[in-house]
């Protein structure tokens, strides 16, 4: 079952009288349970398009269906209901909350979920353990590394079982072996618990990790290949 | 956990914060203090007014009032009488009292003064003379030929105890009257316009002075506590025979009329003043943090925010800065009003504040109605301008925020 589709995706900035087509006709569809790379050189529409399946912007064209929601039929408000939901968020840097501290980061997104705060706090508690985290609860993102603000930020995004989780160059502040293990652990969640990843990047050793390759580039998609596991 | 991040938010700058938190105490305490400092000199203008023989209420004859000579006496006063113990509340006072403009002359000097005929100890109960300071004694049934005069005519006519002075002024036959008094009692006044214009004799000795028989000039009211007023007026009116008229103390005093006014007028706009100045520093202030967070703002809306939750959350900031302020404002306030309660001295500046009939000691008091008023448009108008950058906040879009890195 596709939980992402993508028909004919456009997408054109308009900066002034410049208008730059970053995304050039893309048709994607992604199976639930992948762990997909969205791989290319900067510059390529990877981050555009992450944030045009987030419903973060809307394409110029083209249409976008997320876990069976037409996008072009929801307005800016059913869209956040939406990503609270059923998007999970990991972005490259600023992913975190800086006045709450890791475990509270992380019920944010139940609170505003309306999750009792029991609940809130077990599930949160449960999440971070599976990242490895159990023993900074209580730390503040500035008291955390680069990695493990990036594990706040993939156990804040799974936290409430959603359809995908979209990761836009998750590892690109991270040394190498950091990253290596961040994306081992989003494998393993993959692999363990069916959490649907997408993910973008540029860089040669993440994009091994990805069971399908989807290269991007000048906007379209170049390549799409499945990879055995 | 809104307020708790809306607090630590807040801390994250704490110098700012305190900026705009002194910003709001000292206006909240300005406003307070202002109302009560207002509030105690206008109760005590008042008062010493109605108590500079005036009363809460007076009847005259009609025409008295416009032109007070006199053959616009009150010829039967007992008629007068008879109403008001019908009319009026059991607790209510009143006393009669001749008044007539004449001239004081002793060797040296002349001056015109305001010859007061009371009935002693009716007077003492409704009007100042009853408690101000009095240096020698004051007037008693057997004393027809005895005076008492203010401080400050004394000195100005150069004249002292037992000494004599002479009063003259016209009668009902149109003839020039005069009489010797001795100062009995020298009194000392809140001011010192009183002090100069106003003479007591006893009501007899002026009424045989100006060959006026039993005719006084007016009776004065005092209404016990509670009492309202316009209703009291009204019901004197209706009861009064033609000829006579009931004075409140605002028609006998437009210029304190005026002054309340004016008052309110002058704290309506001091509010403003203040609201403005700590309206914008709130304003700038929640706008900076605003647009510093601009990719936290990004953040919570890609996490699935919605405006309405961001609006709060700008708004709770707002909130706590307005109730921290508020309260060390109101603490502050009421500090410093109960620190001067025992009076703020302004006799350096009376000279000048004399004339409105204020006092040279004023009791600031906080009124619960104005710390209301004062609280409630700090709070609410302070919440009411954190809308626009709550509403900047609600307004970025998730991709525009994040790209500010
Ligand atoms: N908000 C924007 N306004 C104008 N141009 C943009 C904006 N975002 C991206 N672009 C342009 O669109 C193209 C694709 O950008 P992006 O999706 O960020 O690529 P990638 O993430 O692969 O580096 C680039 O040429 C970029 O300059
Ligand atoms: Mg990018």
């Amino acid at each position: 079952m596709a939980i992402v589709e993508l028909t004919g995706v456009t997408k054109t900035y308009q900066q002034g009288k410049v208008s730059v087509q970053a995304l050039r006709g893309v048709d994607l569809r992604v199976e639930k349970g992948s762990f997909l790379a969205l791989a290319g050189p900067s510059g390529s529409g990877k981050t555009t398009l992450l944030n045009l399946i987030g419903g973060l912007d809307r394409p110029s064209q083209g249409d976008i269906r997320v876990d069976e929601h037409d996008f072009a039929r929801m307005n800016q408000s059913e869209l956040a209901e939406l990503r609270l939901f059923k998007i999970g968020f990991v972005f490259q840097s600023y992913n975190l909350i800086p006045v709450l501290s890791a475990l509270e980061n992380v019920e944010f997104v139940m609170l505003l979920q309306r999750i009792g705060a029991a609940e809130r706090r077990q599930r949160a508690e449960a999440v971070l353990a599976e990242v490895g985290l159990s023993g900074l609860l209580e730390r503040r993102p500035l008291e955390l590394s680069g990695g493990q603000q990036q594990r706040v930020a993939v156990a804040r995004a799974i936290v409430s079982g959603p359809a995908i989780v979209l990761a836009d160059e998750p590892t690109a502040n991270l040394d190498s072996k950091t990253g290596q293990g961040l994306l081992e652990m989003m494998k393993t969640l993959n692999a363990q618990k069916g959490v649907t990843f997408i993910f973008s990047t540029h860089d040669n050793m993440v994009m091994d990790y990805a069971r399908r390759l989807v290269l991007i580039r000048d906007g379209r998609v170049a390549e799409d290949q499945v990879k055995g596991s | 956990m809104f307020f708790k991040m809306a607090w630590r938010n807040l801390w994250r700058n704490p110098r700012r914060t305190t900026v705009i938190l002194i910003a709001v105490v000292i206006g909240l305490w300005s406003l307070l203090f202002l109302n009560a400092f207002m509030r105690g000199a206008i109760e005590q203008m008042v008062e010493n007014n109605i108590s500079i023989l005036t009363g809460h209420l007076k009847v005259q004859k009609t025409g008295y009032h416009s032109d007070p000579v006199i053959e616009n006496s009150i010829t039967q006063p007992d008629e007068v009488k008879g109403v008001l113990a019908k009319v009026l509340p059991k607790e209510a006072r009143y006393t009669s009292r001749v008044r007539l403009q004449v001239v004081a002359s002793n060797a040296r000097h002349n001056a015109g003064v305001t010859l007061v005929g009371i009935d002693p100890e009716a007077e003492a109960e409704m009007s100042f003379i009853g408690d101000a300071p009095l240096q020698g004694r004051y007037l008693s049934a057997d004393t027809p030929h005895k005076i008492l005069a203010g401080r400050a005519l004394v000195e100005k006519m150069e004249t002292q105890l037992e000494y004599k002075l002479v009063l003259m002024g016209q009668d009902t036959q149109n003839e020039i009257a005069s009489r010797a008094f001795r100062i009995r009692g020298i009194f000392d006044a809140e001011l010192e316009s009183t002090e100069k214009q106003y003479v007591f004799v006893l009501k007899q000795a002026a009424q045989d002075m100006l060959r006026m028989g039993p005719a006084v000039s007016e009776f004065s009211v005092l209404l016990p506590e509670g009492a309202l007023l316009p209703g009291v007026a009204q019901a004197l009116k209706e009861a009064l025979p033609e000829g006579y008229r009931v004075y409140t103390w605002r028609e006998l005093l437009p210029l304190m009329d005026a002054y309340l006014k004016m008052f309110d007028g002058f704290i309506y706009l001091w509010t403003v003043a203040v609201f403005i100045a700590m309206g914008f520093g709130l304003v700038n202030t929640i706008l900076m943090t605003v647009y510093e967070r601009m990719h936290e703002f990004g953040l919570l809306k890609a996490l699935g925010m919605k405006s309405g939750w961001i609006i709060r959350e700008v708004l709770a900031e707002a909130f706590l800065i307005l109730v921290l302020g508020m309260a060390a404002g109101n603490g502050l306030g009421v500090i410093t009003v109960e620190a001067m309660s025992g009076g703020l001295d302004l006799s350096a500046f009376a000279a000048g504040a004399e004339f409105a009939g204020m006092s040279r000691i004023i009791y600031p008091r906080i009124v619960l109605q104005d710390m209301l008023v004062a609280n409630g448009v700090v709070f609410f108008l302070g919440l009411g301008v954190s809308l626009y950058p709550a509403l900047k906040a609600a307004r970025f879009t998730p991709v525009e925020a994040m790209l500010q890195t």
